[in-house]
Formats: C-alpha cells, sequence, structure tokens
C-alpha cells in the first residue's frame, strides 16, 4: 500500500508491546460472583470497550470468564490447560472470590472448577491458582474475598479461607515483577475494576509505568481517599448535624457509617453513572473495601466507638458554624434593594443624560 | 426412582456415552452436569447436578447481631443479593415485630421490579440469548439456521428484525446488535436500582424497619424516565422471543420435549402492600395474598395454596447426595409456629448444617446442594416430598398468579387463566397490552418465554409502585424508617421471590444474637441432587427428560437441548449445580428397554 493514501494522523498510533493478551478469569473461590457481574455494569471502559478494541493502543483482549464465556465445560476449561502449559502467553489471572484452606480437613474439597480426567475428582481452585500463578504477566484479585477474604472468612467460618496475598505471599511478584494487584470492594465498584484493568493493558502495551499501589496493594489513586473525604453529607458533619434516624439526608455516622476511616471513593464516583452510592445516599458505610471486613465493623448498625470522640469534639464548633452560616444564609437569600419597579433608580448610578 | 413422566422404552439398543460439561458457563456460580447420553435413541438417560462449593452462611452467622443479617445474606448472591437483603428484612421485621412506612415499602418494591427488569433482561439476551444466537444455531443445527434464513419473523414491524436469521445474529455475543443493546439497558435498570437501594448487587440502603432512601422528587424522577425507556424496550422485545420460541416449535417438531418435567411449581410471593402488610405471622396468610406477585404451589396444574403459612409449614430439607451430616438428633429450636402448628425438624427452623467434605461419588454423595422438597400430603407414600421447582422464577410467579386471579393494579391484571400486562404510550410506541397464557407444558422454551413476559410485568408493577410513591411524597409522607428494638427471644421467617425463583430467610433469635439462620434459595430448589428417597432434582429430572435434537454426533457434541434446558432455570450456583463431557467415553451398553427408568 502506498504511504500516500495512509491517513497523516496514523502517525500518532504505535502497535502495542504486546499484540494479544489473555485474561483468565477465575470465579471459583468463595465469593458470589458478584465482582463479575458488577464489571458488566461498568461503562468507564465498558467491558465491550476492552473486548471490541474501542481505545487504541491496546493489545487484543480475550477474555475468558464463566459469567460470559460462549464456550462450556471442557471447550471452556481448554484455556486453562493451555495456559498451564505455556501455550497461552501473556495472561493476566484475575481471582474472584476467597481461598478456602483445604488442608484443614482429611478429603472433599470447599472450591473447585473443572474435574480432573485422570481421577474424574473436582480440581481445587487452589490447585488452579497454584497451576496459573507463576505463569501469569499479573494476578489481580477482585473484591473483598479474593482481597482480604471478606465475608466468607468471617470469625467462625468453618472453611479458614482468606484472600489471595495471604494465600501467595503478600510479597508475591509475577514473573514480569508485578505485586498483586487487589481492588476491593463488596462487590468491586463496576468502574474501578475496569479502570485498574485498563491501566495494567496500558502497562503491558508499554503506555504506562508500574502500576501505583499502597502497601495493601490498592490502586493509590482509587483508595488514597477516605469514604468522608468524598461524601457530600460531610458537610452536614462540618455542622455537627447528624441524623437520628435512616431515611433523613444528614450524616449518617451516629446510625453506624464508618466512613471517616474507610479507603473508598464510592461516595465521589457514585456506584454507575455517578448514581447510588452509600452513605451519601443513606446507607451507612459497613467498610466493605477494607481488610478488617466485616468483623471490624459489626455490627454495623452501632455507633463506629471512634466517632463518639470526634463527632462530640465537632459540636461546639459545628454548632456555632451552623448558627453564623444560618444568618449568612438567610442574607445571601435576599437579592439587594436596588432591584425594584417605581420611577427612581437606586443602584448608584448617576444618571447625565436621563 | 424419579416421579416424572415415564421415559418411553427406546426404539433402539441402548449405548450409553458419559458427557459431562464442568463448568456451567454463562450462569452465575459453579454448576456442573454429568450425563449418560444414549446417541442412537437420541436422548439423555442420566443426568447428576453436581456444585463445587461451599461457603458456610448458616455456620458462621451464629452468634451475630440479628440486624447484621441482611448485610451478610446478601452476599449469598452476586446477582439477585438484594433478593437476599430484602428477604433478611422481612424476616427481621417480623422477628424485631416492625411494620416500614409505607413509603420504605414503597421504595423496596420499586429497587425490587428494577431488580428483575436487570436480571431477567442480562440473563435472557446476554447469557440464556447465546444458546439461540446465529454461531451457536449453525454450530449445533445448521439445518435450523438454513430454516431461519427463510422464515419471516411475525412481528417485524415491532421489532425491526426482518426474518428469525436476523434475530439470531442480533444475539451474537458482543458482535450482536440486539446483545449490545440488551447490555446497555442492563446498565440503565441498574441504575434504576441503585437509585432504590443504593447499590447493586449488595444494597446499601436497606435496614430491618425500612429504607435509608430519601424520598425526593428527583429520585422518583430520574426512575420513571429511565421505566419509560424500559416500557419502550419491552415493546420490542416480548414479540421478538416470541418469535424466537415460536419458531423453535415449527422448526423442531417435538422441541416442547426440551426440559419438560411435570409441572411442580412454587412462588413464594412478591412486593408486599404496605396497606395490610403488618410482617406478623398470625396474619401471613392475608397479607400474602395481597403481594403483587400471588404466592402459590401447582401441582399438575392445579394451585394447591396460596397461603404462605401452608407454604412455610410443608418445607422440607432432605439429605441424601450432599456431603452433609444429618441433624436429627441436634437441637429443636422451634416446636411450634406462632398459631402452634408443629414444625418438623426438617424444616429450615430447625435445620443445623454440619459440612462433611468428601470426595464426589456419582453412586454415592456429589455435590454441596441439599434437597429441599415441599411436603404435599395428598402424594402417595415417599411421593410426599415434592420435588418442586421454580422454572426460573417467571414461568411459577405468573402460573401461581395466572391461577390465583388475586391481582388487578390496572397495569396488570390476573384473570384466572392469564396475567394482562398493559404498558402505556412512550416516546415512539404506542400503548400495548401482553397477555401471557398458562402453557401446555412446563419445559425449557416456556420457562424462557415466561421471562420476557415477566420482565414487563415487573415494569407494569413498577409503574404502579411510583404512583403510589408519588401519591405519599404529595402528601408529605417522607418517612421511610420504623424505630425497634431487638427482642432477645424471638423467630422471623421472610419469603420473597429472588429473580431465579423461591426464597424464604428462616431466624431464630435468642439472647439478642442469632442462634440459627437458615436461607434457602430458588437454585438449591432446583439444583439439588437425588434425595434420601432416590427423587432426582429439577435439573436432573428435567435433563433426563430430554431428547436430543442437536445435528452432530458425539464427536462434536455440544449439549445444546441440555444447555437450554439448564439455563432454562436460570442457574445461579453461589446458591447452590455442574454439566460435564467427558471425553465421550462409552460407558456401558445396555439391551434393556428399560433403562430409561431411573433404579
Amino acid at each position: 500500500m502506498s504511504a500516500a493514501i495512509e491517513p497523516y494522523g496514523r502517525t500518532t498510533q504505535k502497535p502495542p508491546a504486546i499484540k494479544d493478551v489473555h485474561i483468565l478469569w477465575i470465579t471459583a473461590g468463595l465469593g458470589c460472583d458478584g465482582d463479575s457481574v458488577s464489571v458488566t455494569a461498568a461503562t468507564q471502559p465498558s467491558i465491550e470497550d476492552v473486548l471490541l478494541g474501542a481505545i487504541p493502543g491496546l493489545p487484543k483482549v480475550h477474555l475468558h470468564n464463566p459469567v460470559l464465556a460462549y464456550e462450556v465445560g471442557d471447550d471452556f476449561m481448554k484455556y486453562w490447560y493451555k495456559a498451564e502449559q505455556g501455550l497461552i502467553d501473556p495472561f493476566v489471572l484475575v481471582v474472584e472470590g476467597s481461598i478456602p484452606n483445604e488442608n484443614i480437613k482429611q478429603d472433599g474439597y470447599w472450591a473447585a472448577l473443572g474435574a480432573d480426567p485422570m481421577t474424574g475428582q473436582p480440581i481445587k481452585t487452589t490447585e488452579w491458582i497454584d497451576r496459573l500463578a507463576p505463569k501469569a504477566v499479573a494476578c489481580v484479585a477482585i473484591g473483598t474475598c479474593a482481597t482480604y477474604g471478606g465475608i466468607h472468612a468471617m470469625e467462625g467460618n468453618p472453611t479458614g479461607c482468606m484472600g489471595l496475598a495471604d494465600y501467595l505471599g503478600w510479597d508475591w511478584r509475577s514473573k514480569a515483577g508485578l505485586p498483586i494487584v487487589n481492588v476491593p470492594g463488596c462487590p468491586v465498584q463496576p468502574d474501578n475494576f475496569m479502570e485498574t484493568l485498563l491501566y495494567l493493558l496500558y502497562q503491558l502495551a508499554g503506555l504506562a509505568p508500574m502500576i501505583p499501589l499502597d502497601a495493601e496493594l490498592r490502586p493509590t489513586w482509587l483508595f488514597g481517599k477516605t469514604v468522608h473525604e468524598g461524601c457530600d453529607r460531610a458537610g452536614y458533619y462540618e455542622q455537627a448535624d447528624f441524623a437520628s434516624e435512616y431515611g433523613s439526608p444528614k450524616c449518617i455516622v451516629k446510625l453506624g457509617c464508618w466512613g471517616p476511616v474507610v479507603n473508598c471513593n464510592v461516595p465521589k464516583r457514585g456506584w454507575m453513572a455517578g448514581l447510588g452510592g452509600c452513605p451519601n445516599v443513606g446507607g451507612i458505610c459497613i467498610g466493605c473495601t477494607m481488610p478488617g471486613f466485616p468483623d471490624k465493623f459489626m455490627p454495623f448498625m452501632d455507633e463506629p466507638p471512634g466517632s463518639r470522640l470526634s463527632a462530640g469534639t465537632v459540636g461546639v464548633y459545628g454548632r456555632i458554624v451552623r448558627k453564623l452560616r444560618g444568618l449568612t444564609n438567610s442574607t445571601v437569600n435576599k437579592e439587594p434593594k436596588w432591584r425594584h419597579t417605581g420611577t427612581e433608580l437606586t443602584t448608584g448610578y448617576r444618571p447625565r443624560a436621563f | 426412582m424419579s416421579t416424572q413422566t415415564v421415559t418411553q422404552a427406546p426404539a433402539k439398543p441402548r449405548t450409553l456415552v458419559e458427557m459431562s460439561w464442568d463448568p456451567i458457563t454463562r450462569i452465575v456460580g459453579s454448576l456442573g452436569i454429568y450425563t449418560k447420553i444414549d446417541f442412537a435413541n437420541k436422548e439423555v438417560a442420566e443426568c447428576y447436578s453436581t456444585s463445587s462449593i461451599f461457603r458456610g452462611y448458616s455456620i458462621f452467622m451464629k452468634g451475630k447481631d440479628p440486624r447484621d443479617s441482611h448485610f451478610i445474606t446478601s452476599r449469598i448472591c452476586g446477582i439477585c443479593g438484594d433478593n437476599h437483603a430484602t428477604c433478611a428484612m422481612y424476616a427481621q421485621n417480623m422477628a424485631f415485630g416492625i411494620r416500614p412506612p409505607n413509603m420504605g415499602e414503597w421504595i423496596v418494591n420499586l429497587g425490587e421490579a428494577a431488580e428483575y427488569m436487570f436480571d431477567h433482561n442480562i440473563f435472557q439476551d446476554n447469557l440464556v440469548g447465546v444458546d439461540f444466537c446465529e454461531q451457536m444455531v449453525k454450530e449445533t443445527n445448521p439445518g435450523v439456521w438454513e430454516k431461519a434464513k427463510h422464515t419471516e419473523a411475525r412481528h417485524a414491524e415491532a421489532h425491526g428484525y426482518k426474518t428469525i436469521a436476523d434475530i439470531m445474529t442480533a444475539l451474537n455475543p458482543f458482535t450482536g446488535e440486539f446483545y449490545r443493546e440488551t447490555l446497555h439497558v442492563s446498565r440503565y435498570t441498574r441504575e434504576m436500582f441503585c437509585l432504590m437501594e443504593g447499590r447493586h448487587v449488595h444494597p446499601s440502603t436497606l435496614y430491618p424497619g425500612g429504607v435509608g432512601t430519601v424520598p425526593t422528587m428527583q429520585l422518583f424522577t430520574d426512575y420513571l424516565v429511565r421505566l419509560t425507556h424500559y416500557c419502550e424496550f419491552m415493546k420490542k422485545v416480548v414479540p421478538l422471543h416470541d418469535d424466537l420460541f415460536d419458531f423453535f416449535y415449527e422448526a423442531l417438531p417435538g422441541y416442547e420435549k426440551v426440559g419438560q418435567r411435570r409441572i411442580l411449581l412454587g412462588c413464594w410471593g412478591s412486593f408486599n402492600d404496605p396497606e395490610v402488610c403488618d410482617y406478623k405471622y398470625e396474619n401471613m396468610n392475608a397479607w400474602g395474598n395481597r403481594m403483587f406477585v400471588t404466592p402459590g404451589v401447582i401441582v399438575d396444574g392445579k394451585l394447591v395454596t396460596t397461603n404462605l403459612v401452608d407454604i412455610n409449614l410443608g418445607i422440607r430439607i432432605l439429605l441424601g447426595s450432599s456431603y452433609y451430616d444429618d441433624w436429627v438428633n441436634d437441637e429443636k429450636f422451634v416446636d411450634k409456629d406462632p398459631l402452634g402448628n408443629p414444625i418438623d425438624q426438617r424444616h429450615p427452623w430447625n435445620q443445623t448444617t454440619i459440612p462433611r467434605p468428601q470426595k464426589r461419588d456419582f453412586n454415592g454423595n456429589y455435590t454441596w446442594v441439599m434437597s429441599p422438597r415441599w411436603y404435599h400430603a395428598d402424594e402417595p407414600g415417599d411421593k410426599k416430598y415434592l420435588a418442586l421447582d421454580t422454572g426460573g422464577g417467571p414461568i411459577a410467579r405468573l402460573w401461581a398468579t395466572a391461577l390465583a386471579g388475586k391481582v388487578d393494579i390496572g397495569y396488570v391484571k390476573a384473570t384466572g387463566h392469564s396475567v394482562k400486562i398493559y404498558l402505556p404510550k412512550t416516546a415512539m410506541k404506542p400503548e400495548a397490552e401482553f397477555e401471557w397464557r398458562i402453557p401446555r407444558w412446563s419445559n425449557a422454551i416456556e420457562r424462557d418465554r415466561a421471562r420476557t413476559y415477566f420482565q414487563a410485568y415487573a415494569a407494569a408493577c413498577a409503574l404502579h409502585f411510583c404512583e403510589q410513591a408519588l401519591k405519599e411524597l404529595h402528601a408529605g409522607n417522607t418517612k421511610t424508617w420504623t424505630e425497634f428494638k431487638v427482642p432477645d427471644e424471638s423467630i422471623g421467617c421472610g419469603f420473597h421471590e429472588a429473580v431465579r425463583g423461591v426464597l424464604s430467610h428462616h431466624v431464630v433469635i435468642r439472647d439478642g444474637k442469632i442462634a440459627n439462620y437458615h436461607p434457602y434459595p430458588p437454585t438449591p430448589w432446583n439444583a439439588n441432587p437425588r434425595d434420601v428417597y432416590g427423587t432426582a432434582g429439577p435439573y436432573e429430572d428435567a435433563v433426563q427428560n430430554t431428547p436430543l435434537f442437536e445435528e452432530n454426533g458425539p464427536d462434536t457434541f455440544k449439549g445444546i437441548d441440555i444447555m437450554r434446558t439448564v439455563r432454562s432455570f436460570d442457574p445461579c450456583l453461589p446458591c447452590g449445580v455442574h454439566m460435564y463431557v467427558g471425553n465421550g467415553k462409552v460407558l456401558e451398553t445396555s439391551h434393556s428397554p428399560m433403562f430409561g427408568m431411573m433404579k
């Protein structure tokens, strides 16, 4: 093809460092598939944006997720076996659901995916992680179960389950040198995950540096602020104006909201398309993105112990501020006095020609 | 042996080939289906359904604060978690003795209606729909594809697709136009959900006693505008699916046998009416019968009861082929219900879950799913324990509602033999009335068809709920939550319809803490294994009766008719099966013409 008919602007486009990447997504942890379902809600970017190549510069993405896959059974499992044999490379391993401890019992399985063709017995999820993690270019834990254990790792649970980093080790590195990437949330906020995946795709394409993660392996730009810092009810808190019953539009920290100490961007971002969320729409923050979830936040509907002191301290200042603002508010709710009918101009202008 | 339709004696000698699909994809959760297939006679001889996940909710909830139960149990399911949260809240309301303000109840109903609109939509056309798409039909039934190309769609003017093949092409994953449109619809319906319940799929704004959602003009306007878009969409989708499903009956005579089983349907009712629902067990029959989806048990096409108390008393959890020890000698938590009726040791109020992990053995125990049954004294002997199914939800809901003939809200009317659904004029389409008529079979196609109609039903109900909520708002009734105190000792139960069918939560409170908690979602009802009496679970039973229409032989067999059967139940296994095609190994050859009968 002659260069003359190529658009000049094409020089802006670079082929990605890798042409194809596979995403192997195990939902067979102890979870609820809520993170896979959540991801279908994302629009920034949407799953089809990524799969249909809507975003320039990225490798072609092949997704193998059981909730969305065309293939069934062995046709679906063949990608897992190929990845294990090194025939699919590179691939990103996404783990959903917490990792049960299979060593605490004599026999059987807590969680499994597919069956061993030799024995006919289910293949444990932990076995798949052992086989695939060493070959993955990156490992991503999606949702609070996979990141830190979550609901199913609650005190008194029978399965001894844990997060992926507890299982593989917190200093685990992929063969490409990436730490585990944790995107917590119960379930994960849809765009938070897709945006993290997009970042990793840019990184694999050679278009972005190492993904910035905090000590709990979360993307810093998503989890660096607290719920409270992004909550549109924080103004009520500042004025010590607290709700005493659910359904009130005021700050619900006294009704069990843990927002001031929880790392999460949901009130700022909303749940989908800027709508919904937690304390911003009347739902107490139960800390569902946190490593200490759920036990350290239960019972959820009690006032968090720490907030008694802080909400009490803000009380005196808040009430004064609220009062003063009330006065100012009523002033600014009145129009200036020179806007009137009649024959007189009172704006301050001194007419010379009329 | 199986209590269902007697299989006709096969014409040719049986050669059984073991085939399994593990995991079954395009569902939520972990399911494997293991079968023995008779290719000469083109039918499935045996089927086993297995689930490979155990989490232990009823174990780790013991000793926890009962106010936390809806937050915790929402996490049972990643697609209908909010149905669990809602059902848990119903059980809390009963146990705590509280009744939410009307506005709170309308907001919950609007949220749950949005969940049905979203969830049925994404499952039907992004997951089930793929089984009917161009790529799949070409790979499994090239003859059907040829016919589809030359079959005009009867309702082309309503949905815009000229031929059935055009519909199938539009259903191709990701590249199909209708597939992508459905994904988009699944998003704005979830936005509607988030308006009412905060977040999908685990709500943030539900509480015992009501909701934390702030009722404002903006809230209901944002919801209503999206709802009208959905109503317009349904005016296209109902005729589109009628065309597609009718075509399968025409193209493949006998297709009504795919996934067919005896009509044994359960529906636990949905959408409480705040005018009458006081959450008192003693009045449960009265307020249950005022639900906007009528509860009911249907046996051989007859409505056995619509009384939630009867429904509650009849629930039994049987062991059989699952990985649990029996609790028959463990503590009995509830001896009598608040009306004085005796409660069985195998009732969820009295269940103790004792997991015993073990190897999978299809001749013994092979799944983490127990076998819920409904005790019906009119049946003979050990047949009294009915393996009710939910048909994936909608077919049972519409069937019970139609037969009961109680719902009449303008937008929806139950006639005794059908349900009429009215959708008013929207931007580009005139008003429309759809009528779902009781079908002749409980089979795969009718389960799928009912799903589409129920999407319209949920939208019509939402129009009603929106009007009611606005009435409250205009009258200044903006209270959404009722205060309460957790009693030291109490029991409660909640009945609801999760998207894919019956849902119950049973709680026992002692010393102000949860002493026992057992949720029973739809999938254990559908995906369960053979019980102690040898009665197969509904998936197993439905697959076992299925003739095979796929044109592929054993070497390239996809099992599409089996997939359509299983997916018609809308499996969702975080709550409860595996399908497995082995390597096509020939298992056994039998010349006995009676092999089609189990045992």
